[in-house]
């Protein structure tokens, strides 16, 4: 591990020391933060100062402790979204390769009916359906990414199940879950992984789309893409103020992307 | 001193600087105008290496670090790409080991072949077609005035390889580089290939390299053998001496492997473990397999012999229970057996196993060793805890490999090792008859051996019944009690292995046999004059 992270370019060192201090402030949010998520604290739209460095937003609340609390609550559940829909998407996709037949014909059809049509349309027509509250908006942006995961693990995994190891485990007997398991899910990890950082942006930034739409995390909830939307007005007047959870946003998909980068660059086997 | 082409001292280095990977450790090498060296060795030896180095070309990563390369006068060695770029294709030529993968698919053979005269200015693009014409003529390709205009893959591997050589022509090269032309290719195709070879390098009086692995080939076709092991040159010498009277030992023991011949070849009447009665096999409406009849005695070595895509591979497939049989029916012991792998019963499953051509692909890549070999002991035997870790590492002392490598992953060890573990993979399950595809096809001589020598003893220890699928006819020489020949699903011929070889009885058999080269230089001179007479024959 050690040896791992000496032999990480400083760009990927740069994404991991971003990330790293997002997941503190996030898990220690309400240690870390002046304030409480949605304590008002004073007049609307103060400036920055002393005791609000990042002023107050539309409601008098404090900016700051609303971007820590909003790291919690935007990371927190776009890592769980992204997890559920790699749990199920890489599943079916290995299980669709290695099956094979009817069973791949089905799922791969659903999953074109899926992708289809276009995610944003499709998530503001389920949440209008299911009804918008966050285990729903978790459910719906899951299912919807089940289908480029299932795709892309279907794909590495096609390449693996002809491999003369797979067969002999079949002529061994194994069961299907030990294949997956076993066999082949070591074998695409690194294809797994390197997409988990891209979806997981993606993911992030699409619950942040909702929230700015108003169907996504609900008031008075923070959370960094409706704090973008809540203050937008200040923009009008000159002042940045909105544009940091933007710029948070914008960071850390950045910061996730060097590492992939760096992860992908290692599974390829350009080690040296 | 050689008059054309002069390597002295040459050093070749990857990786760091500072702890370089020596590729070739100071490799002096000479030819003159119209000689043919043969360059031969394991894998690993440096041969491909220095046959690129001889064009003043390395593979990406690494380095000259010393010595010179002249070419004519001329020092390849750090000259401008420009400078290189004129000599390559017009004056020095390469045929690679895979004609299939070195032609661009995209385009027709006489397209390619009237690149290099067109790019060096030889000769525009109707010359250069006729031209290509004559000379496919004189490699006595079928069609030549039409062969030209069909894509590579609309030709076969053999008439692919002779375009290639033909290719390299184009622009009458002083030199050729010819990387293992013939390696991929079944026997009887190769005659052909090594013959049109031949003639055209003497016709033209070309100087080139051969590299190559198999000395019987090498024989054929050099009037020099250099052998290198591990970068560096072990013995140079005139062909017909190198051949019979070896100096250095590394020498002999290449020379000794071909004699390798089991000690109890003589096989006894015994009982059939495996009859096969009337088995018929499709992949969809193609019939791969048809109607054959035959039995695996127990205790001893069958091999299956046959050209690629005679069907040998998937009779393996369908005794595994990968692919049912259409019609017929196997049996075990005289039971009938479960055609469908789902469907066996623990004990059929533990019976039969596999052994695979290719180690890199047999072995997952993400497991270690010891992960490997447990899985299997512990699903077919039941073993647990300390009983289950002793007898791992029983089975890595049983195929002679040393039990620090059971931490190890795939990518650590050799491929005569990682064949080992297979060999191991399929012992945990502790079988009656173990179905062995190609397990030497893809190492090197040395090693090829141990593998048959391991084999042949741990079919006697264990009493194992071997069927032994392979295209290389010393091998099934060097271990087989039975053969069978298959040709198109059917079979040709089968019998004891004395039988076969001594006497076969089908012309196919006969001329499966007479293709294997031979160590003697003039073998290739007689074979293709028989061939010859047979076609006239016929």
């Amino acid at each position: 591990m050690k040896s791992l992270l000496k032999s990480a370019p400083p760009s990927a060192i740069f994404g991991m020391v971003v990330l790293a201090i997002v997941a503190f402030t996030g898990i220690f949010a309400p240690f870390v933060a002046p304030y409480g998520e949605t304590q008002v604290v004073g007049d609307a739209y103060l400036p920055w100062s002393a005791a609000h460095p990042l002023g107050t937003d539309n409601l008098g609340r404090d900016m700051l402790s609303r971007m820590i609390f909003g790291a919690r609550n935007t990371v927190g559940l776009a890592l769980l979204t992204t997890a559920i829909s790699f749990s199920v998407g890489s599943t079916l996709g290995m299980l669709a390769a290695l099956k094979g037949g009817w069973l791949d014909e089905v799922l791969s059809r659903l999953v074109d009916v899926l992708m289809a049509v276009p995610p944003l349309i499709l998530a503001l027509m389920l949440l209008a359906i299911v009804g918008p509250s966050i285990p729903n908006m978790v459910g719906v942006i899951a299912v919807i990414y089940v289908a480029p995961v299932y795709r892309l693990s279907r794909a590495a995994a096609m390449n693996v199940v002809g491999l003369d190891f797979v067969e002999a485990a079949k002529l061994r007997g194994e069961r299907t879950p030990w294949l997956l398991r076993r066999e082949i899910l070591p074998n695409i990890w690194s294809t797994l992984i390197a997409e988990f950082g891209v979806r997981f942006c993606f993911v992030f930034l699409f619950i942040a789309a909702l929230s700015f739409l108003g169907i996504g995390i609900q008031p008075p909830t923070a959370d960094w893409g409706s704090m973008v939307k809540e203050n937008a007005t200040l923009i009008s007047f000159g002042d940045i103020t909105p544009l940091i959870p933007a710029a948070a946003i914008a960071l850390l998909t950045v910061a996730i992307n060097l590492i992939v980068d760096w992860m992908l660059h290692r599974a390829s086997g350009l080690k040296s | 001193m050689g008059n054309l082409l002069n390597i002295r001292g040459l050093r070749l280095e990857a990786g760091s600087r500072a702890r370089p990977n020596v590729i070739l450790k100071g490799l002096d090498l000479e030819l003159d105008r119209g000689e043919v060296l043969g360059l031969v060795g394991e894998s690993g030896a440096g041969k491909s290496s220095a046959g690129l180095a001889a064009m003043g070309y390395v593979r990406d990563g690494v380095r000259f670090a010393g010595g010179s390369v002249e070419f004519d006068g001329a020092e390849l060695i750090g000259m401008g790409r420009g400078q290189l770029r004129r000599l390559h294709g017009k004056r020095i030529a390469y045929v690679a080991q895979s004609a299939a993968a070195s032609f661009n698919p995209a385009k027709t053979l006489i397209d390619q072949y009237t690149e290099a005269p067109r790019l060096h200015g030889v000769s525009g693009r109707a010359t250069a077609e006729e031209d290509a014409v004559a000379l496919y003529r004189q490699m006595q390709l079928p069609n030549p005035e039409e062969i030209g205009f069909r894509y590579p893959h609309q030709v076969s591997g053999g008439q692919l390889q002779r375009t290639m050589t033909a290719m390299a022509m184009a622009c009458r090269p002083d030199l050729i580089i010819f990387d293992e032309p013939t390696t991929a290719l079944d026997v009887t195709t190769q005659i052909e290939v090594l013959g049109a070879i031949r003639d055209i390098v003497e016709q033209y009086d070309t100087a080139a390299i051969y590299i190559t692995h198999d000395l019987a080939v090498v024989s054929q076709m050099a009037d020099r053998i250099c052998v290198m092991k591990d970068g560096e040159a072990v013995e140079t010498a005139p062909t017909k001496t190198m051949l019979d009277a070896p100096q250095e030992d590394y020498t002999r023991s290449l020379w000794a492997v071909r004699s390798f011949r089991r000690p109890d070849a003589e096989a006894g009447e015994a009982q059939a473990l495996i009859r096969c009665e009337g088995v018929s096999a499709a992949y969809g409406p193609m019939t791969v397999l048809d109607n054959l009849n035959f039995t695996f005695p127990r205790g001893q070595t069958t091999a299956v012999v046959g050209e690629s895509g005679s069907g040998k591979s998937t009779l393996a497939r369908v005794i595994a229970g990968l692919l049912p049989p259409a019609l017929g029916q196997f049996f075990w012991n005289d039971a009938p057996l479960e055609p469908r792998l789902a469907k066996r019963d623990p004990a059929t499953l533990r019976n039969i196993q596999m052994i695979y051509q290719s180690a890199d692909t047999s072995l997952n890549p993400r497991h270690n060793i010891r992960e490997i070999l447990t899985r299997p002991v512990r699903k077919f035997t039941g073993r647990k805890g300390q009983e289950l870790r002793a007898r791992v590492e029983e089975l890595m002392d049983l195929v002679d490999l040393d039990r620090a490598f059971l931490d190890r992953k795939p990518s650590e060890l050799s491929g005569g090792q990682k064949q080992r573990v297979g060999i191991a993979r399929a012992l945990a399950a502790e079988p009656e008859f173990i179905i062995c595809d190609e397990v030497t096809s893809a190492l090197d001589q040395l090693v090829a051996e141990g593998i048959l020598r391991l084999l042949v003893r741990l079919q006697t220890e264990l009493d194992l019944t071997f069927m032994f699928i392979t295209h290389d006819l010393a091998t099934v020489e060097a271990i087989a009690h039975k053969v069978i020949v298959l040709k198109n699903g059917q079979i040709v011929e089968q019998g004891g292995r004395d039988e076969i070889f001594g006497d076969p009885k089908q012309a196919y058999t006969k001329r499966l046999l007479t293709s294997v080269p031979q160590m003697d230089p003039e073998w290739l001179t007689e074979a293709r004059a028989r061939e010859r007479s047979l076609r006239e024959a016929q």
